[in-house]
């Protein structure tokens, strides 16, 4: 209870410091507009946002999906196949080297204003996190699990889908998280460059109309809904791995 | 599938380990040379050595792990090499975090695709005292509770020869005491090969031990402790041989005069 109440308290104390500067040094509301309008405005057009936010979500939703398959099958292949690694480790590093926001023009006009374009932004911020916190899970494995193995007579195969594959599964969720987190950056970038819906697209119109407010009702349904994201898939990958001993890192002082 | 020693096709056998020339080392560095060595069928033996004298690579490369560069290890005496007739047992207890006790025990069978005898493991649960934690995964287990279920694991694969690379050392001394009488118990049937770093336990456990001297070149330096296992290392007649052990730890005495002492 308290572990919900806490964020909460501060939450609400952040709004109250908010309103209360707005209110003190009565700024204008095209510059900072109060929580309150912010609130009542986010209310008034629901339904837009709403609109918005599906577009914007199944954007973070897709590429997650095709951002962590496409890592894990570079994982798996850069782990299993020597030669592989040796040419598409320096591919991966030069990717993530480039900035993949400057990608985003680019991808835009190929793909046009709909969705692809934004699925192919969040893909390729997933991409990296995810294939190499996977790669790194994949070469650890515990050495003597291996020697185990091969004594009871496993082939490579069965050493690698019993033993290898569960025992990177921890790096692998690790990789998944951080993409959790990074996958709306994705998505929200490909919107401002060239759009026609999604909460990105919105929050660039609103600002453009000077309805500050409305602007910060999108960003505030972006937040909720990426913090969700993060919370529920968090959730699944420790389903996932519920094996794995929880180390509480303040318990080793 | 069965394989060839698997459950009543087992028989205690009349063959041990046989090791002989062997040279091993990498590129630059050789670490054995000529080395020969004899296990006794059916009895414990134990490698003995300080840390770092290659203890674990000797013992991998009796179980098949590491290629050494020329010389062969052999069961008994037919000419037949070891692959698929060790079981190996390491200080860590390797047990996958992710299954049961009882999936960890039957971890052979699934690794080779079989059904497992799923009796069996249950009937090795209970010999290794460790029935009642048959569905609870490694990280609910104290250290002895798993090197208990790494014991089962071993005995599961029903192989003549055991290797064991100081499996008790992690352990505090009562749980060690208990897992020592308990694996000699149930492991009376096979050749089992122990290193160790602890003269209390070869004495202990070993009817023959060997002592692990390095120099230019990792040679093995036998000896024969009277009485049979289980001996009690504390037995004044075992203090002449304890302390010739801890002799030729330190290199205090040569090989030679070590061995006239002792013979």
């Amino acid at each position: 209870m308290m572990k919900i109440l806490r964020p909460m308290v501060v939450f609400t104390g952040i709004l109250m410091v908010w309103q209360l500067v707005v209110w003190l040094f009565d700024i204008a509301p095209f510059i900072l507009p109060g929580p309150i309008s912010v609130i009542t405005v986010a209310i008034e057009r629901a339904d837009t946002l709403v609109g918005h936010a599906g577009v914007t979500l199944s954007e973070i939703l897709l590429g997650l999906l095709f951002g962590t398959i496409l890592g894990v099958g570079s994982a798996l292949i850069m782990a299993y196949f020597r030669q592989a690694r040796s040419w598409l480790l320096p591919v991966l590093v030069v990717s993530q080297a480039a900035p993949v926001f400057a990608l985003a023009p680019v991808l835009v006009l190929w793909f046009g204003y709909g969705i692809a374009p934004k699925v192919g932004m969040a893909t390729l911020i997933i991409y990296f996190p995810v294939t190499a916190a996977f790669y790194d899970g994949l070469r650890r494995t515990e050495a003597g699990w291996v020697d185990l193995a091969r004594t009871m007579g496993a082939s490579k195969a069965t050493i690698l889908r019993q033993i290898r594959l569960p025992a990177a599964l921890p790096a692998f969720a690790s990789g998944v998280r951080v993409a959790a987190a990074v996958a709306p950056i994705g998505a929200v970038v490909g919107e401002w460059v060239g759009s026609s819906a999604g909460l990105g697209y919105y929050m660039l119109l609103m600002n453009g109309r000077v309805q500050t407010a409305a602007m910060f009702a999108a960003l505030f349904v972006l937040a909720i809904m990426s913090v969700c994201i993060y919370f529920l898939i968090d959730a699944a990958l420790r389903r996932l791995i519920a094996w794995q001993p929880e180390a509480d890192p303040a318990s080793f002082n | 599938m069965k394989v060839p020693n698997s459950e009543s096709g087992f028989a205690p056998t009349s063959v041990g380990l046989r090791v002989r020339d062997m040279r091993l080392g990498w590129d630059s560095k050789i670490l054995v040379e000529g080395l020969s060595f004899d296990a006794a069928p059916n009895s414990w033996t134990c490698l003995l050595g300080e840390s770092g004298v290659g203890k674990s690579t000797l013992l991998r490369t009796f179980a098949g792990l590491v290629h050494p560069i020329s010389g062969s290890v052999f069961e008994g005496t037919d000419s037949e090499t070891v692959i698929g007739r060790v079981a190996y047992m390491a200080q860590q207890d390797l047990l996958l975090p992710w299954l049961t006790a009882t999936e960890n025990v039957a971890l052979g069978a699934r690794l080779r695709r079989e059904t497992p005898d799923l009796a069996k493991v249950t009937d090795l649960l209970h010999r290794t005292g460790i029935s009642d934690r048959a569905d609870a995964r490694p990280g609910e287990l104290s250290g002895g509770e798993r090197q208990r279920v790494a014991l089962a694991r071993t005995l599961m694969e029903e192989r003549p020869i055991v290797l064991m690379d100081e499996p008790f050392s992690a352990l505090d001394a009562i749980t060690r005491t208990q897992l020592q009488d308990l694996a000699y118990e149930l492991l009376q049937d096979r050749t089992v090969v122990m290193v160790t770093h602890d003269p209390f336990e070869a004495l202990r456990l070993g009817a023959a031990i060997y002592v692990i001297q390095t120099g230019n070149n990792v040679h093995l330096v036998p000896l024969i402790p009277p009485g049979t296992p289980l001996r009690d290392p504390t037995d004044p007649a075992l203090r002449s041989i304890y302390h010739a052990i801890i002799a030729a730890l330190s290199h205090r005495e040569s090989a030679s005069a070590l061995r006239a002492r002792t013979s």
